[in-house]
């Protein structure tokens, strides 16, 4: 149902973050330094763990001339349907959801198999503030300054067999703390994969936290992938699972209409999609729809990835 | 004999107060959206646009069915002031409904006409959704005293069956445009079956009377 009233008890985003600042992103960040994370922490919605400051994060040119959705936005307008199909559902029941401790299990086709504490899995990396866009397939899109490290330099330690082709993510399950993964929303636990080439791509990155804080559950504590050439739902949130396998794995919205959602789902105007029309989007914030870029801005860096391939018709 | 006080016919109250007061209610919920727009936003949540474009389908679509409740209520619970109200319901309906495709229009396409074309033709929930609308029209227009007359009853009664087919086709728009859960327009299907299900039973009931009334006639004159 989508006439909600706001309960007395919700925090007005203009408690969380006034207009100014969140318009400018360095002052945003500076203000939220001085006032640091104690004062951001209890005001992000759903409780979620979140708003731990996290330290010695490296900035990269990415995105710099971006402006930045609001973190209110970003952490109350979510798809993340284990918490539920409505996207105020995942700020509103993530609270419960305990992303500590973490431990991710890697297998497949690699010479170091093993399951990986989060710890052991980042703190070898040093994290590094990537601002991206986000586009997702309902023709909606954010900028989000993400924190965390690159997908790459993970996977290379695990070192992957010659034949491991795809790289395979999996969600975590957990019906306890993931009201929607009690009902048969989509086939649980959900999946999701990527190509070798496109895993090892300098944009891929595994995210661990954004907007300078530990990620918030409603955006996939603690840790999640981001593709941002990609349609959003690539991008799984709360991974449990990465493995190195032969052939092109299994994706949860691919199964579930393989028509709408191709595998490899990089953003592309001139492929339409049944529902939206994927030539325009909504950024979040603005009231009219701006022109969708082919790969969402991102062709110099992956273009060259898919040479040769129909992306329209077979590819998609 | 007991003299007493010149009463107001019972149809000027109904003139007088239920129907503003039922007008003002039906209003409320645009008068709600466009409070929020200019005091609130934030409660339209992070994409206000796409809020207030369902919003205003959710709304078309209750009214509909509201006003598909008025037959059913004036013959069940005997009270025909009901229908009194029916035109004012089946109009805020259709205010709702355009106001759903204006905003979709106006926002999502930037009045881009074809991109509305190319939306109907392409995408199954837009072109149920257009079938809906377009046979709405004629009801709201036809829905004047002098349209009625003009039509007289019973064309216009036939016309103004486009109703079922019309709300038929919100409920698949609704069903088509969900991605996965399908439980809410699930409930609205299902309340919508039960009011098509009453006129196919009431109607069947009485089409057995007539005919049983004829056969009694028939063996009386016989
Ligand atoms: C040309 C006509 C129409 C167009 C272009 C249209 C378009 C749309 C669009 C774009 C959405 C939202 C999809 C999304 O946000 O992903 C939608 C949802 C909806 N529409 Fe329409 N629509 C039309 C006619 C109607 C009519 C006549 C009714 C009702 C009388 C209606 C009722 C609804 C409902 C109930 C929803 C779902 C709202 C929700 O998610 O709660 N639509 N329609």
């Amino acid at each position: 149902m989508l006439i909600r009233f706001a309960k007395p008890s919700d925090v007005k985003p203009s408690e969380i973050t006034p207009r100014s600042v969140y318009l400018d992103r360095r002052a945003f960040l500076r203000t939220a330094a001085v006032a640091g994370a104690g004062a951001m922490l209890p005001l992000i919605p759903g409780g979620a763990q979140a708003g731990e400051k996290l330290s010695d994060v490296a900035k990269t040119p990415y995105g710099q001339d971006e402006t930045l959705t609001s973190m209110m936005s970003v952490t109350s307008y979510n798809n993340f349907y284990e918490f539920g199909p409505d996207k105020r559902d995942p700020s509103r029941h993530a609270g419960d959801f305990k992303p500590k401790p973490w431990s991710v299990k890697v297998d497949g086709l690699c010479a170091k198999p093993g399951e990986v504490a989060f710890d052991d899995l980042i703190s070898p990396h040093k994290l590094e503030e990537r601002i991206y866009r986000l586009r997702c397939v309902e023709a909606w899109s954010m900028v989000i300054p993400w924190v965390g490290i690159p997908l790459g330099d993970v996977i290379k330690r695990f070192e992957p067999l010659g034949d491991a082709k795809f790289v395979a993510f999996e969600t975590v399950m957990r019906p306890d703390e993931m009201i929607g993964q009690q009902r048969p929303l989509l086939n649980w636990p959900y999946v999701e994969g990527l190509r070798m080439d496109e895993a090892m791509n300098p944009l891929t990155i595994l995210g661990i936290g954004m907007y300078g804080e530990v990620m918030p559950n409603q955006n996939g504590a603690p840790v999640r992938l981001v593709v941002p050439w990609k349609y959003g739902f690539k991008s799984i949130k709360s991974i449990v699972r990465i493995s190195f396998v032969a052939d092109q794995p299994r994706a949860t919205w691919n199964e579930q209409a393989p028509h709408e959602y191709g595998f490899y789902s990089n953003v592309n105007p001139d492929r339409d999609h049944p529902r939206w029309s994927q030539r325009r989007e909504r950024r979040i914030g603005e009231l009219l729809k701006r022109d969708t870029l082919p790969f969402n801005g991102y062709a110099e860096e992956v273009a060259q990835l898919y040479a040769g391939m129909d992306l329209i018709n077979k590819d998609f | 004999m007991r003299d007493h006080a010149p009463r107001r016919r019972p149809g000027g109250t109904v003139r007088l107060i239920a129907k503003p007061l039922v007008f003002a209610a039906c209003l409320s919920p645009f008068l709600w959206l466009a409070w929020a727009v200019g005091y609130s936003p934030e409660a339209l949540g992070a994409n206000p646009v796409e809020y207030a474009i369902r919003y205003c389908g959710d709304w078309a679509m209750r009214f509909l069915w509201i006003t598909l409740c008025v037959s059913p209520i004036n013959e069940l619970l005997q009270a025909p002031v009901v229908v009194r109200f029916r035109r004012m319901l089946g109009l805020f309906a259709f205010f709702y409904a355009a106001l759903h495709l204006l905003l979709y229009t106006a926002l999502d396409l930037s009045f881009d006409l074809g991109a509305l074309w190319e939306d109907v033709v392409k995408r199954r929930y837009i072109t149920v959704g257009m079938l809906a609308f377009v046979l709405l029209v004629p009801l709201a227009v036809t829905s004047t005293k002098g349209w009625i007359r003009r039509l007289g009853g019973p064309r216009w009664n036939r016309l103004h069956k486009l109703v079922y087919p019309a709300a038929v086709a919100v409920a698949l728009h609704y069903f088509m445009m969900v991605k996965a859960d399908i439980r809410e327009p699930l409930v609205y299907a299902g309340i919508l079956a039960l009011l098509l299900g009453y006129r196919v039973v009431t109607r069947a009931r009485r089409r057995l009377q007539r005919r049983r009334r004829q056969a009694e006639a028939a063996a009386s004159r016989a």
